[in-house]
């Protein structure tokens, strides 16, 4: 197997705070993976590792089955999108073409012209006169038309309005669709992440909770109602991610191997919204404890 | 790589270009008519036996006005580099956040940021440098008159010198700016970091490039003697340094066989009949000093220098005319180490210290 990211132990501290701590990551090529946690989970820094902007405190990272920005080869087969989607203001969106196919031997010119062409940019305009949405497709180009094997993107939509929004999230499919590439992108939001991710990260407070496919992540958590119980009846298959309890019912949010077959519970699926919250709120509630936060990984 | 850094550089490039054409233009214009000055009114001057100070004066007060205008650019200029095209070279990209996307192009970042500082770099030492040899060539009559050229001034406006400068104030503002994240401070960091360079090495390092000449005079041939009191009350015996044309005067001291300076006590007894409330006067310093008192003051004074003049003679040591070539170089070369040494750091920082 092939891994497009192989993280061991990964960590990155500045000063005394871990911004990301012991990361172990195996994310299989051929995906779109949505990295997803609230602002300051460390989403930013795991992806300046995987693009050589950072380098590791602890640990290990292979991208592609090599260190990141090893050589320009290296820097080659992956393309980056940064936060905020940084740009030449001064420079036009001419001047970013030619920089792209300057500083990139691999550089498809006729892709980047054609996406230009389509979004309708004018050449002659600096990037700094260009909407949040249209810098953002400008660095989308940039980072497609080099044709890299592995597509990273750092919060490329988090600036922008909804329908920008949606035009920026399907010239990213169109081209996913084109050929072979993995994506890798970072989002605070499940909602963009949902229509397009079909494998998804968790991290929470530095610390990786949840990675696995879209699909076998539904399949395997549901929402347990039924009459007020202790948890620790459940059976061994069955782990409690979030609970609640009246006096009278329980409400527990399960990850389980097989099905639920106690007729008490009324089960009920789940949206990979209420997935992620609720291991969002799991980290919090370990964390409040004072216990080891737990790591899911399913694969 | 390289085409892109001089589309990045293309702004500033031009202004620096533009700047060097108009002074061009403005000192060719000029230039000639100063040539054309010396070679007569001087020259006339000097044959029909005029004081050289009188002859000098038809070249010394033409074009006053630029004389100080092209001196003070050639001073200027490499600090200015520095803040504009040094200090923004890396603080902008690190400031805006377009390092992330040039570093994650297929080009290794050490090749962009050798590139940068390469190309800027070059750029910097041809401006301090074509500067300063259209300044030196259009102040060369000027120079035949002032006979200064190892003065501190001169010096550092005149040759190839200015490049060194230039090219030292590169690298300093892409250093600090690189070191800071932040253009603003950068700046003023290359500001204030350039000027107390220049005067380290104008004032204690570039007198000692080469071992000074050492020349002896009795006391009397260079004239101007006088007396130093020190805020402590003690007392100091001066003379004038002798003129050597072009040279650069590095001490100019009374001393005896043994290398003391004459001390206050020795002074006093030498002198005891001056005016002044505890023997001489402060700071009575050769030809209009003298008029002011009174004739018997003169003789006292005369006196005073002969007793002095049998113990002690002057001790001067400089470096000659015809050494600034090779100052020139010494110093360039000096500025050009530690530009490199600058770069070396830039590309440590960022090979270590930027991850």
């Amino acid at each position: 197997m092939s891994w497009v990211i192989d993280a061991q132990g990964l960590g990155k501290r500045y000063g005394r705070r871990w911004a990301l701590n012991d990361c172990d990551l195996q994310i299989p090529s051929g995906h779109v993976v949505g990295l997803v946690g609230p602002n300051g989970a460390g989403k930013t820094t795991l992806l300046h590792l995987a693009v050589g902007l950072l380098a590791p405190s602890s640990g290990t990272i292979a991208v592609l089955g090599r260190p990141p920005a090893a050589d320009p080869d290296q820097l080659a087969r992956v393309g980056f999108v940064a936060q905020d989607t940084p740009t030449y203001a001064r420079l036009t969106v001419a001047d970013h073409l030619r920089f792209g196919a300057q500083m990139n031997s691999g550089w498809d010119d006729e892709l980047a012209t054609h996406r230009i062409t389509e979004l309708e940019l004018g050449l002659d305009q600096s990037a700094g006169s260009l909407s949040g949405g249209q810098r953002a497709q400008l660095a989308l180009t940039l980072a497609v038309a080099k044709r890299p094997q592995l597509l990273i993107l750092d919060e490329p939509v988090a600036s922008l309005d909804p329908l920008a929004r949606r035009e920026f999230l399907q010239s990213l499919m169109e081209f996913v669709a084109e050929g072979e590439v993995s994506v890798v992108l970072s989002s605070h939001l499940v909602a963009d992440l949902e229509r397009v991710c079909d494998y998804l990260i968790v991290l929470v407070d530095s610390r990786l909770q949840l990675a696995g496919e879209v699909d076998d992540l539904l399949a395997s958590h549901r929402r347990l109602v039924g009459p007020r119980r202790d948890p620790a009846s459940l059976p061994s298959g069955q782990a409690i991610i979030d609970e609640s309890h009246t006096d009278r019912q329980s409400t527990l949010l399960v990850r389980c191997d097989g099905p639920v077959l106690d007729p008490a519970w009324a089960v009920e699926e789940l949206s990979l919204e209420d997935i992620v919250l609720a291991y969002m709120g799991h980290a919090r509630t370990t964390r409040r404890a004072g216990g080891r936060q737990g790591l899911e990984v399913l694969s | 790589m390289i085409a892109f850094s001089l589309r990045q550089f293309r702004t500033q490039a031009i202004i620096g270009g533009a700047g060097l054409v108009v002074l061009g233009i403005i000192l060719l214009v000029t230039g000639p008519h100063l040539v054309t000055i010396y070679d007569t009114a001087v020259a006339q001057c000097r044959a029909s036996g005029g004081a050289s100070s009188d002859c000098n004066n038809p070249v010394i007060s033409t074009y006053s006005k630029l004389q100080v205008l092209a001196t003070a650019l050639v001073l200027i200029v490499p600090v200015l580099i520095g803040m504009f095209w040094g200090a923004p070279l890396v603080a902008r990209e690190l400031e805006t956040g377009t390092f992330r996307l040039a570093w994650t192009q297929s080009v290794s970042r050490m090749r962009w940021l050798l590139v940068k500082l390469g190309l800027v770099g070059l750029a910097s030492a041809a401006v301090g440098g074509l500067l300063s040899l259209m300044v030196t060539w259009w102040f060369s009559p000027i120079d035949k008159v002032n006979q200064d050229r190892f003065g501190a001034a001169a010096f550092g406006t005149h040759g190839f010198v200015p490049a060194g400068y230039a090219l030292f104030a590169f690298a300093l503002g892409a250093t600090t700016g690189l070191l800071f994240r932040r253009t603003l401070p950068a700046m003023a960091v290359t500001l204030v970091g350039f000027v107390v360079a220049r005067f380290a090495v104008a004032y204690w390092i570039r007198p000692h490039f080469m071992t000074p000449v050492t020349k002896a005079f009795g006391i009397g041939p260079n004239g101007g003697f006088g007396f130093i009191e020190t805020p402590g009350g003690a007392l100091q015996f001066t003379t004038n340094p002798p003129d050597f044309p072009n040279a650069l005067i590095v001490s100019n001291d009374v001393v005896d066989n043994a290398g003391q300076s004459p001390s206050t006590a020795f002074l006093q007894k030498a002198c005891p009949n001056l005016p002044g409330p505890n023997g001489p006067p402060p700071a009575v310093q050769g030809g209009q000093a003298h008029a002011a008192v009174s004739a018997r003051g003169q003789q006292a004074f005369q006196q005073c220098v002969t007793t002095i003049s049998t113990k002690y003679h002057q001790v001067v040591t400089y470096q000659p005319a015809n050494r600034f070539w090779a100052f020139q170089t010494y110093e360039t070369l000096l500025f050009v180490v530690a530009s490199a040494a600058l770069a070396g750091l830039c590309v440590w920082w960022v090979r270590h210290r930027l991850s």
